[in-house]
């Protein structure tokens, strides 16, 4: 895989940034759904550049902080079985659930060991027969396929020690209930990068159709972040329509092979997210032909009721009702070091970007 | 670990030199009318060969340059292998080799050692410990190192490009199916060093960028001095494959691991002589002017390419790849 570099001239970001700024005449408020969008917002300083009247919310697109707390319980009772090897992406580990984390029950003795693919998993399996392997299905479309495409392998290799938790969660739908509260203000969407290259512009035709959304899909490097704020407030004149910014890996049909692949393995079903809620048609399950695979029905054991901290404002964050500094325990009770919610847990939270980036006054004292 | 150093060992090991946490310690006996430098470092990289390096080669260069930014000249070394039994000889021996020739190029000798064999259940197949003795030179009474002498205005020099050995550690771990061409840029700096600190009296503090990388380090120098330091971004010289990949996997290079880099904090005056002096030597051809220490805001902040400026903390745990 070759790796490529956009532009490093400055002076291309900073005329769009003058740009941009000469365009903004009143308040306008534009979510950026992906946490990615979100760090690379924080981390770039585009915030505190842009004009004071824009405002960038961040939305429900960090796959970590909108898993349930009942899910993150589930398991880790999941890792608490005998014979057992729980495997997951490294961000989940320190995300807090009712009473634990998986980090803490790792420590208490439980076998849970981070990767960096669902292939990674299905290699466990084949060496370390006779345990049964649980790779933890969490992330959105961007995920889905990679872990579909382990299922079918594992299927027609027949290792039948391989099992995926299913977790999924969907964008378009959670977009569309984000678009229909009523307390909301939104202007317009950043979409994610990533989950389109997937879905492709498509599935989220119903934001400018139904809901007047102005909308455009945006790569992660300063400039594409810029370009896509620019394009947005140009459409605030026109009839808004779905943008492609991110052209070089976005096309509007997105990844056939990758959908082909999530659809044989999986189907929509309603999902539980963090703070939010259930949504419908959100979350992804097995169908029937890949059940075996499924740890939801291999493994009996069903997830409880959490218990929810109230102090937690991830919820109100992730639909961009607030921004994390207007969490009261924001840096006080919940920093990363002692995190009460996941959106200060992950790399793509929007707490742990404001933490990290934009948090000034903290160290001026 | 900084919890870790402060709230325990520092708890019961306490005494005035140890309380400087400095990457090595002034042991001077004034009957010995030398001044002497101390310091021990553990390697336990994994793969153990890599690109531009090897655990062997790690074990020198970091142990001498942790004596080297002091202002001392590295002289003596202890090497102390732990070694899985079966571990290859053919490997063993082509890590001594590069030992010796780092050790050769570094000239420093490896006067004692010792060597513990463990049983094959154990994970990693070899560790190597360093500890390095150092004697300041005659001039080193004229150089002021240290914390206490860094002044408002003074300016933030690095020798070149950062990130480039954790890069190549997470290639050669081959987790992800990358393919670039980084090399560690593991290296002994002490005879750059010694060269800067014979150009120029006005140094007044040197670190090694190594674990936690140029985030960490300057935060520690920041703490150490109570005042601030702001860098450029536009100035931090970054190879485009280290921030492909760090873009791709959501990590950022500034708190990459450097083995081969030395941040220099000189009075502005010194600048353009230091400048000079690196940019002829090959360890320092992309040497830079980086960021200046302020009085106030405290803390390291980065000033953004888009001109607006954003704090650079202290990295809390370790990177994680991110989920998509």
């Amino acid at each position: 895989m070759n790796l490529t570099y956009l532009s490093e001239d400055n002076t291309i970001a900073q005329k769009l940034l003058n740009r941009i700024n000469s365009e903004i005449d009143h308040n306008i408020n534009f979510m950026e759904v992906c946490g990615t969008h979100t760090m690379a917002i924080s981390s770039s300083g585009i915030r505190p550049a842009v004009d004071k009247r824009l405002k960038l919310l961040s939305g429900p697109g960090c796959p970590v902080c909108v898993t349930s707390q009942e899910d993150i319980d589930w398991a880790i009772s999941l890792a608490e079985q005998k014979d057992v090897v729980i495997v997951t992406f490294g961000d989940m580990m320190r995300v807090p659930g009712s009473e634990s984390s998986l980090e803490k029950a790792k420590a208490k003795g439980s076998d849970i060991r981070v990767v960096y693919s669902a292939l990674d998993g299905l290699k466990i399996a084949r060496t370390e027969q006779p345990k049964k392997i649980i790779f933890l299905g969490v992330g959105f479309e961007t995920t889905a396929p990679t872990v579909a495409a382990a299922v079918i392998l594992a299927k027609e290799n027949k290792i039948n020690n391989f099992f995926v938790l299913s977790l999924f969660k969907l964008i378009p739908p959670a977009l569309r209930k984000i678009a229909a509260a009523p307390e909301l203000k939104i202007d317009g969407f950043i979409l994610p990068g990533h989950v389109s290259t997937i879905i492709g512009s498509e599935p989220y035709e119903f934001l400018p159709k139904d809901f007047n959304q102005p909308c455009v899909i945006a790569g992660f490097e300063t400039l594409d972040i810029l370009q896509a704020i620019y394009l947005l407030i140009n459409q605030l004149k026109k009839l808004p329509k779905v943008e492609i910014q991110y052209r070089r890996s976005v096309k509007p049909e997105g990844n056939i092979q990758a959908q082909k692949m999530m659809n044989q393995v999986f189907r929509a079903a309603d999902s539980n997210w963090r703070g939010i809620g259930q949504i419908k048609k959100s979350g992804l399950v097995f169908n029937p032909e890949f059940k075996d695979f499924d740890a939801n029905i291999q493994f009996g054991l069903k997830p409880k009721k959490a218990k929810i901290n109230p102090a937690c404002r991830c919820g109100d964050v992730l639909l961009g009702l607030i921004i994390p500094p207007e969490c009261k325990q924001f840096a006080k009770g919940c920093t990363p070091e002692h995190p009460i919610g996941p959106c200060m847990v992950s790399s793509e939270g929007a707490c742990a970007a404001y933490f990290k980036y934009e948090w000034l006054s903290h160290r001026r004292d | 670990m900084h919890r870790l150093i402060k709230e325990l060992f520092l708890k019961y090991f306490n005494n005035p030199i140890l309380a400087r946490l400095e990457d090595s310690a002034e042991v001077t006996e004034p009957q010995l009318k030398k001044r002497i430098a101390f310091t021990t470092d553990s390697y336990v990289v994994q793969p153990i060969f890599f690109p531009g390096g090897d655990i062997g080669k790690l074990s020198i260069c970091g142990t001498v340059n942790d004596l080297a930014v002091k202002g001392a000249e590295p002289k003596y070394l202890s090497a102390s292998f732990i070694i899985r039994e079966g571990f290859p000889f053919n490997d063993l021996e082509r890590i001594c080799q590069s030992m010796a020739k780092e050790a050769r190029i570094a000239k420093i000798k490896i006067v004692t050692g010792d060597t513990k064999v463990i049983e094959r259940s154990a994970q990693a197949e070899i560790y190597i410990t360093t500890s390095g003795i150092g004697i300041y030179p005659p001039e080193a009474d004229k150089y002021h190192l240290g914390a206490e002498n860094i002044q408002p205005g003074d300016s933030v020099l690095i020798n070149g490009r950062i990130g480039e050995h954790e890069t190549a550690i997470i290639l050669a771990r081959g987790q992800f199916e990358f393919k670039a061409d980084i090399k560690s840029d593991c290296a002994p700096l002490n005879h750059l060093i010694a060269n800067l600190l014979k150009t120029s009296n006005r140094i007044r503090m040197m670190r090694d960028p190594t674990r936690g990388g140029l985030a960490t380090t300057l935060n520690e120098m920041a703490e150490a001095t109570n005042l601030g330091i702001i860098i450029d971004e536009t100035k931090v010289l970054i190879k485009p494959e280290v921030k492909g990949i760090c873009e791709l996997l959501g990590f950022d290079p500034l708190y990459f691991a450097n083995e081969g880099k030395v941040v220099i904090i000189a009075a502005r005056s010194e600048e353009k002589k230091l400048l000079a002096k690196m940019r002829r030597n090959q360890l320092g051809k992309n040497a830079n002017v980086i960021g200046k220490v302020v009085k106030q805001p405290k803390g390291v902040w980065v000033k953004t390419k888009l001109g607006s400026t954003k704090p650079l903390l202290m990295l809390e745990g370790q990177q994680l790849p991110r989920i998509c």
